[in-house]
């Protein structure tokens, strides 16, 4: 492996794990207090799903030479984080969990049909694995957007709210960086804009027979948005609620790292 | 010394703490065994990456190959992955047992599974419909068995 290989797949390593990290954490905070029960153990399991598709990818950093995952997770600072921003926003009512969710799973399972090519073979592995199992997310969260797209009006206009909010930060989830030509170049990785492409040409449908405006436009290459994406996350630029987050999450942690349960 | 076979049997008395009438053999989670004098290494597959019973089901791993002399090392692994058709007939028998619906063999088409026919673990009846797709566990479904009147549970396809 060169250091650049290297590099780059470090890089993409942290993208990847810190979404599922940090969605798995939002959802976590359903619990006990979903709209139904059956809403509240579903969040409950992605979650615990999430949270262990963060730890598999985090025990791949650390095989590179990065760490514990359980540092990774609890004892790292703010400007590490490259989770995209969206994954940072906090839970919002039902319906915006819920678009966030579908936004989120669509772009999973086109990442991680692709990533099941990689040429990092063990990256490969994972990304079979994982694929399957975030099926069952993705039924779940495209049966309620189906559900509260058409339901009511208050349900309606809730669920507009929640996807002219969340637009903007799912393009975020395929911000360019720095590494990407090396991972495109390597075979690490697809191209960001490819995804985007995909992920584009699966959810402006969906969404729309869900009786949703969505924020883009057909042309000849296929769905273009027409709002600009909210980038930086990759970059490590973070809003507060990231702070309010890792505040959160760490705490326990922090008060005596390395400690045994 | 301790042999393969050994080992195997040892194995079979490890139990999954999720499903505790089914052995983590039957269940399809050891992918291969090295032994190197004392030495074993089990290479096990997770069925889901996120399942909490992992790390106890490795802490068993280990005590139970203690009692053989061993000092066991367990990989957690993804090749080949575990897919639910791996669970043994004997585990699908065992399931029923508890209540818990074995998962169909689905040949690598999950969607087929999510959306068939499911007979209900205590009465047999076909005529059952899936409550949602998120039980008490990750690797759980939950359904409703409208001839008995029961809810009861299914291990999901992977």
């Amino acid at each position: 492996m060169t250091p650049a290989y290297k590099a780059a797949l470090i890089e993409y390593l942290y993208m990847l794990a810190d979404d599922e990290l940090l969605l798995g954490h939002r959802a976590s905070e359903w619990t006990g207090i979903g709209p139904i029960l059956e809403a509240d153990i579903a969040l409950s399991s992605i979650a615990q799903d999430e949270m262990g598709h963060a730890e598999v990818l985090y025990g791949l950093l650390e095989a590179l030479g990065e760490g514990h995952p359980d540092e990774l997770a609890f004892a790292r600072d703010l400007p590490y984080w490259r989770n995209a921003i969206f994954s940072e926003l906090p839970r919002g009512d039902w319906g915006f969990t819920i678009v966030r969710h579908y936004l989120h799973d669509v772009a999973e399972q086109v990442r991680w049909q692709a990533l099941a090519a990689s040429s990092y073979a063990p990256l490969a592995q994972v990304a079979r694995k994982l694929l399957v199992e975030e099926k069952y997310h993705l039924v779940h969260s495209q049966t309620w957007v189906r559900k509260l797209g058409n339901a009511t009006e208050e349900s309606h206009r809730r669920m507009q709210a929640a996807l002219d909010r969340a637009f903007p930060y799912a393009l975020g989830l395929f911000e360019p960086t720095e590494l990407e030509a090396v991972r495109v170049s390597e075979g690490i990785a697809p191209a960001e804009a490819d995804l985007q492409q995909q992920w584009l040409n699966e959810v402006v449908p969906f969404l729309q027979q869900a009786g949703l405006h969505v924020p883009a436009e057909e042309t000849a290459e296929g769905w273009r948005p027409t709002v600009e994406p909210v980038y930086g996350g990759r970059q490590g630029t973070h809003t507060e609620y990231m702070e309010q987050l890792l505040d959160a999450m760490q705490f326990v942690y922090r008060l005596e790292p390395g400690a045994k349960w | 010394m301790i042999n393969e076979e050994m080992v195997w049997q040892a194995l079979n008395e490890v139990k999954d703490p999720e499903i505790p009438v089914v052995s983590v053999v039957e269940m399809g989670l050891i992918n291969s065994v090295e032994i190197e004098g004392n030495h074993v290494v089990v290479n096990m597959t997770p069925t889901f990456a996120g399942c909490p019973a992992l790390h106890i089901m490795r802490d068993e791993i280990c005590a139970r190959l203690a009692e053989l002399g061993a000092e066991a090392t367990v990989n957690f692994v993804f090749d080949p992955p575990w897919t639910s058709d791996r669970i043994q007939e004997s585990a699908r028998e065992k399931m029923k047992t508890i209540g818990l619906a074995p998962p169909a063999r689905h040949g690598g088409l999950i969607e087929v599974d999510m959306l068939g026919v499911v007979a209900c673990p205590y009465c047999g009846s076909d005529n059952t419909n899936m409550e949602s797709p998120f039980g008490t566990t990750i690797c759980r479904a939950i359904y409703y068995c409208h001839n008995c009147k029961q809810s009861f549970e299914k291990f999901k396809a992977l």
